[in-house]
């Protein structure tokens, strides 16, 4: 990469937070190639995520955004291109080994289980056993303990109508599912937590909630991938935007250089960043 | 949402139901509640027209012949669960049980170690079944459409198409067919079999990670996957699990008919998807429980037990087993629907 392909690609960094961007990335990606067939998902794609910063992702509709996300959660493996944790190289094969390495992600077909009650699916392929035999040799549940915890996950993201844990998730509203699968990455995010539109099907009290939950992740020193196509949205809780056009990035930039009208000047082409910025 | 909020919101749902959906939301719930109604009616009604149906001798009867269709059976709930199917479970048992007998008979090898080699083949059976579905991605029903022609006919070309008799089998292999009374009553080991399996894996898919798996696989592999589920491990483990269930089953068999023959229950296969479907475990994947299937098993014994107890042609027990069937997955069908 050349220093003209930085500064193209980096439409500064948030003023007050630059000791943030002197840190090495805790997720990154070069060169991230993939393709279905015939079809281009990701065509070189480079992404840097910081420790404690909010990276918001945002492009139409086809644009790669959720292949991007993919590929950086072991849902996808890329055809070439790396990525690193922290300086060192990954491959994850299978999303559970971006899980195990910290990277907590709400995919935006949600993944979850509709026949299994919202306790199970909070606790899904980390299922907590009794203590002693039971639990050791017997192998059984600790059902109880899970969904006490899966009670104050919920309520930590202030959704109340949400009330018995054994409930079946089938049963639940659109939108109700998706705080269930937001607070499943937000109770057990140790690094990165990704999200793939998760305010898309939320009301307007709801969403607010679950953007108050990823500024309350930054704070706590985590990194946030937010994929949205609400430009308030993104434009009040992101420090950088990643912008996501043909299967490439056509640029970084922050809220305080480029307002909203811009960022989606850049996402629709109709603007390059090398002019703009 | 303040409370009074939400308890209008219960209101409002409340009112909404009508009894009948009421009780669509009850086997929502509890989808082995229709089948066990079932056996409760075909249990009265066979009371009333047959006089000995009900006796202890009866029952005891009626419980030695569901054994070995109850026992397939778990391993067909596994496979169902996950939305597969298993076409292959009654050749696998058959293959299996010539196998043990071959091995053992005329004091030919110490029986423990022929009846583990036959229960092993089957598990192995099983895993070829998982194996194929899992990393040749084939779909179930033709992986084991495949192995059940596969399987008969190493049965039948093993066996040579003969049967062996009890009398040159060791103790151990006639064991299951052997029992005790309780009075009237006569139960065999291989009920008591049965019944352990039931509990052991009725446990599993309830109490333990693993059983969630399953029905999460069964449900929505691709979000169980995306949630972190080994998915493909999984699928091979319940086909393997699924396979040595069969093997006890062979066991169970030769007990039960007093020889180990080839062509000893010629409709096992569709006799257990039977039982799968009439207790309510939907073949779509992912809804189910142990116990309905245990239920289906016997609600088919018992038409068939106790038309024949009337004297009715045995055509009419084959063509209520099927009215059964279609009225089962009807009602599974009905029954999801109160998703949307
Ligand atoms: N599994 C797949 N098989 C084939 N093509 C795929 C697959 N996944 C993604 N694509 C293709 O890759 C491109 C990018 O899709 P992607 O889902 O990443 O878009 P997106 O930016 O998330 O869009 P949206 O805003 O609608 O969610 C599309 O052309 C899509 O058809
Ligand atoms: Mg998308």
């Amino acid at each position: 990469m050349t220093v003209t392909d930085l500064e193209v690609a980096y439409g500064g960094v948030p003023s007050g937070k630059e000791h943030i961007y002197e840190q090495e990335p805790v997720l990154s990606a070069r060169n991230l190639v993939i393709t279905f067939g015939r079809v281009v998902g990701l065509d070189g794609v480079d992404l840097d995520l910081y420790p404690g910063e909010v990276l918001a992702v945002i492009g139409d509709n086809g644009a790669g955004k959720s292949t991007l996300i993919k590929c950086l959660t072991g849902a996808y493996v890329p055809d070439s291109g790396t990525i690193t944790m922290n300086g060192e190289p990954v491959h994850f094969k299978r999303p559970q080994d971006a899980r195990e390495a910290g990277i907590e992600t709400v995919y935006q077909q949600l993944a979850v289980i509709p026949a299994l009650d919202i306790a199970s699916n909070l606790y899904l392929a980390r299922e907590e056993r009794r203590k002693g035999p039971l639990g050791s040799v017997f192998r059984m549940l600790d059902k109880k303990g899970m969904e006490k915890r899966a009670g104050e996950s919920v309520q930590n993201l202030g959704i109340q109508t949400i009330q018995n844990m054994g409930q079946a998730v089938e049963t639940l509203s659109g939108g109700q599912r998706q705080a269930v699968a937001v607070a499943r990455a937000a109770a057990f995010g140790s690094k990165v937590v990704v999200l793939d539109e998760p305010t898309a099907a939320l009301g307007v009290k709801e969403s607010g909630m679950v953007l108050d939950m990823v500024k309350q992740l930054r704070d706590k020193g985590l990194s946030v991938i937010l994929i949205s196509h609400n430009m308030p949205h993104v434009w009040e809780v992101a420090d950088r935007i990643h912008i996501q056009r043909l299967g490439g990035r056509a640029g970084v930039v922050t809220p305080e250089t480029h307002d909203m009208g811009e960022g989606v000047a850049i996402m629709t082409g109709a603007k390059k960043l090398a002019d703009g910025s | 949402m303040s409370a009074d909020v939400s308890s209008a919101a219960a209101e409002f749902a409340r009112r909404q139901q009508s009894p009948v959906q009421r009780l669509q939301h009850q086997l929502h719930g509890k989808p082995w509640l229709s089948p066990l109604f079932l056996l409760l009616v075909a249990f009265i009604a066979f009371f009333i027209s047959t006089p000995t149906f009900l006796t202890a001798n009866s029952m005891g009867i009626l419980l030695q012949q569901t054994a070995v269709v109850a026992a397939l059976a778990v391993g067909q709930t596994l496979v169902i669960l996950t939305a597969g199917i298993d076409l292959s479970c009654g050749a696998i048992m058959v293959l299996s049980m010539m196998v043990m007998a071959s091995l053992s008979k005329d004091d030919g090898m110490p029986s423990l170690i022929g009846l583990l080699l036959g229960v092993l083949l089957a598990t192995g059976a099983g895993l070829l079944n998982g194996f194929l579905v899992t990393r040749i991605n084939l779909p179930p029903f033709i992986v084991t459409l495949g192995t059940l022609s596969i399987f008969t006919a190493i049965a039948l070309l093993y066996s040579g198409g003969s049967s062996i008799q009890a009398d040159r089998l060791p103790d151990l292999l006639n064991f299951l067919g052997k029992g005790f009374g309780i009075g009237q009553f006569r139960l065999t080991w291989g009920i008591v079999v049965v019944i352990l399996i039931y509990a052991v894996m009725a446990y599993v898919l309830s109490q333990t990670a693993w059983g969630r798996y399953v029905y999460a696989v069964g449900d929505d592999a691709e979000s169980a996957r995306l949630s972190g589920v080994p998915s493909k491990r999984i699928l091979l483990a319940v086909y393997t699990v699924a396979g040595l269930i069969y093997g006890i089953a062979a066991w169970i068999l030769i007990g039960r008919a007093g020889a180990a023959t080839p062509n000893a229950i010629p409709d096992a296969n569709l006799a257990s998807i039977t039982a799968v479907v009439i207790g309510g475990t939907s073949l779509f994947g992912g809804r189910g429980r142990l116990i309905g299937t245990l239920i289906g098993a016997l609600i088919v014994q018992t038409f068939a037990f106790g038309l024949s107890q009337l004297g009715v042609d045995q055509q009419w027990r084959v063509l209520a087993t099927g009215i059964l069937v279609i009225v089962a997955v009807a009602i599974d069908q009905w029954i999801r629907k109160v998703k949307s």
